[in-house]
């Protein structure tokens, strides 16, 4: 899928910009954002699933620019770091709510792809919780399942795991990675270096608002080139066996 | 029983069965010991002829308090939507409203919409007098109620209706008003329960609810006790249940929040 920014910039009222001229032309099926926290992954994930405006700039994705219009939006699955399920609907209905409302499904064929989605994930036991009743790892699984429903273009994952205890993490990456063998295209922010190094082709390193490095995920990692890299490399995994 | 005990303390049935005997002995004994004390036998049998004026009088209430339901709702609902105006004239408008009403006994204000604001524009018809003063009372807390569940709302929840593509109208169905529901409604049937006690200042403007009609009939043959006893029993039994109703919605709806 094609991916073009153009002078992309963010800035919220009045203070500095987050995003400070991105420039990124290239051809993305998984791509790994990675970077410190505040460094603009959330923002720019945000304005590319098109739940906020860039301040300037261009973006576009195979050749659609992004927007906030609901016709671009639906055909974007997102998934939040946490607390994105509607939490007074049940887990199913949280599936199959937008299906019907905004994808056109019949309550039936709703129910069929929810149904189809959550037993392959070994989730039909939760069918019937509202997340308040979900562990947080349940709770993303859904979330993602409710994202790839309606089979996005593109799936967009903020941290999905970072709220997460680790065997929580493992089982959520893992459901990422089989909707990956089945090619569904997805951009995730994540703090997960191996998750991007292995199930993520190409890896964007975000600085001060800018991309500081892009390319290949095994490349980009074994051979960092900006000091910049180098130190949140040697940092985030300081204590990684 | 269930009135008493909430689900997460869940006591031993024969204690509890035990300790309300206890209680219920010792306010016995208070009200046996204070009526002794200033020499009165209690005979409720001068009420049998009066059930009429009484049964009257209590569905004066009820429909006071229904009416009022109705119309301090919308006044609470659009007074919270107005706080949060961007016109500026109504926000200050909604906010002074709040804080006055809030800020004053209701005494004050049965008075003086009575007097002076039914007088000035013609509302002289005592229910529907009765039904204004308590809407207008009421729904500044209901406007209260309102507005702090709208603030407690997660903005993740409408970033999450934005991401699965729900229009803006979408939104406000699917999400918003059923969460502020959830979250409001155990509050409101407790403010229920509040506007059908403070419906009885209303018997100072001589509307004839419970209240008045208790205190016409005490008037004439002087049997206070008799009578305001039996007024507490008749008002419990309006707010008892919503008090318990409120409860199991907030044990319904506790989890969503």
């Amino acid at each position: 899928m094609r991916l073009e920014m153009s002078g992309l910039v963010k800035a919220f009222d009045g203070k500095d910009a987050v995003l400070n001229h991105v420039n990124f032309y290239g051809d993305v099926d998984t791509l790994a954002l990675i970077g410190r926290s505040g460094c603009g992954k959330s923002t720019l994930l945000r304005i590319l699933g098109g739940l906020i405006p860039a301040s300037g700039g261009t973006v576009s994705l195979d050749g659609e620019p992004v927007s906030e219009n609901e016709r671009y939006r639906k055909k974007i699955g997102f998934v939040f770091q946490q607390g994105g399920l509607f939490s007074h609907l049940s887990a199913l209905d949280n599936v199959t709510l937008p299906l019907v409302k905004v994808h056109g499904f019949s309550k039936s064929g709703a129910q069929e792809r929810a149904y189809e989605l959550l037993r392959r994930f070994g989730l039909e036991g939760e069918a019937g919780k509202k997340p308040s009743q979900l562990s947080g790892g349940q709770k993303q699984r859904i979330a993602i399942a409710r994202a790839v429903a309606p089979k996005p273009k593109m799936l967009l994952l903020d941290e999905p795991t970072s709220a997460l205890d680790p065997e929580y993490t493992t089982e959520v990456l893992n459901m990422i990675r089989e909707l990956k063998d089945e090619r569904l295209s997805f951009i995730i922010a994540t703090h997960e270096m191996g998750f991007a190094l292995h199930a993520c082709e190409k890896m964007v390193f975000l600085y001060d608002g800018k991309i500081a490095e892009y390319g290949e995920s095994k490349e980009v990692f074994a051979n960092p080139k900006t000091s910049e890299l180098k130190e949140f490399l040697s940092k985030i995994l300081e204590w990684k066996v | 029983m269930s009135i008493f005990t909430s689900y997460s303390e869940r006591t031993h049935p024969f204690k509890a069965g035990f300790n309300l005997l206890l209680m219920s002995l010792l306010i016995t004994m208070l009200f046996w010991l204070a009526l002794a004390l200033i020499g009165v036998k209690l005979n409720f049998s001068f009420l049998a002829p009066l059930k009429g004026r009484l049964l009257d009088g209590y569905l004066m209430t009820v429909c006071l308090s229904g009416a009022s339901l109705v119309l301090s709702l919308l006044l609470g609902i659009v007074c919270a939507a107005l706080q949060s105006s961007k016109i500026l004239v109504l926000k200050y408008l909604a906010k002074l409203y709040v804080v006055f009403i809030r800020g004053t006994p209701m005494v004050m204000q049965v008075y003086l919409f009575f007097y002076l604001i039914g007088t000035a524009y013609g509302i002289t018809n005592r229910f529907l007098c009765g039904v204004l003063i308590l809407s207008v009372f009421e729904g500044a807390y209901i406007a209260e109620i309102v507005r702090g569940s709208l603030l407690s709302m997660d903005s993740t929840q409408l970033e999450a209706a934005k991401a699965v593509g729900f229009t803006k109208k979408q939104t406000a169905s699917l999400v918003i008003v059923p969460q502020l529901i959830a979250r409001t409604l155990p509050a409101l049937t407790g403010q229920f329960a509040s506007m059908i006690k403070d419906s009885s200042l209303l018997c100072l403007i001589a509307v004839i609810e419970l209240t008045q009609t208790m205190r016409e009939i005490s008037a004439m043959n002087f049997k206070m006790f008799e009578c305001y006893m039996l007024l507490g029993v008749l008002y419990l039994s309006l707010t008892l249940p919503i008090t318990y109703a409120s409860k199991r919605l907030e044990q319904r709806f506790g989890y969503e929040a």
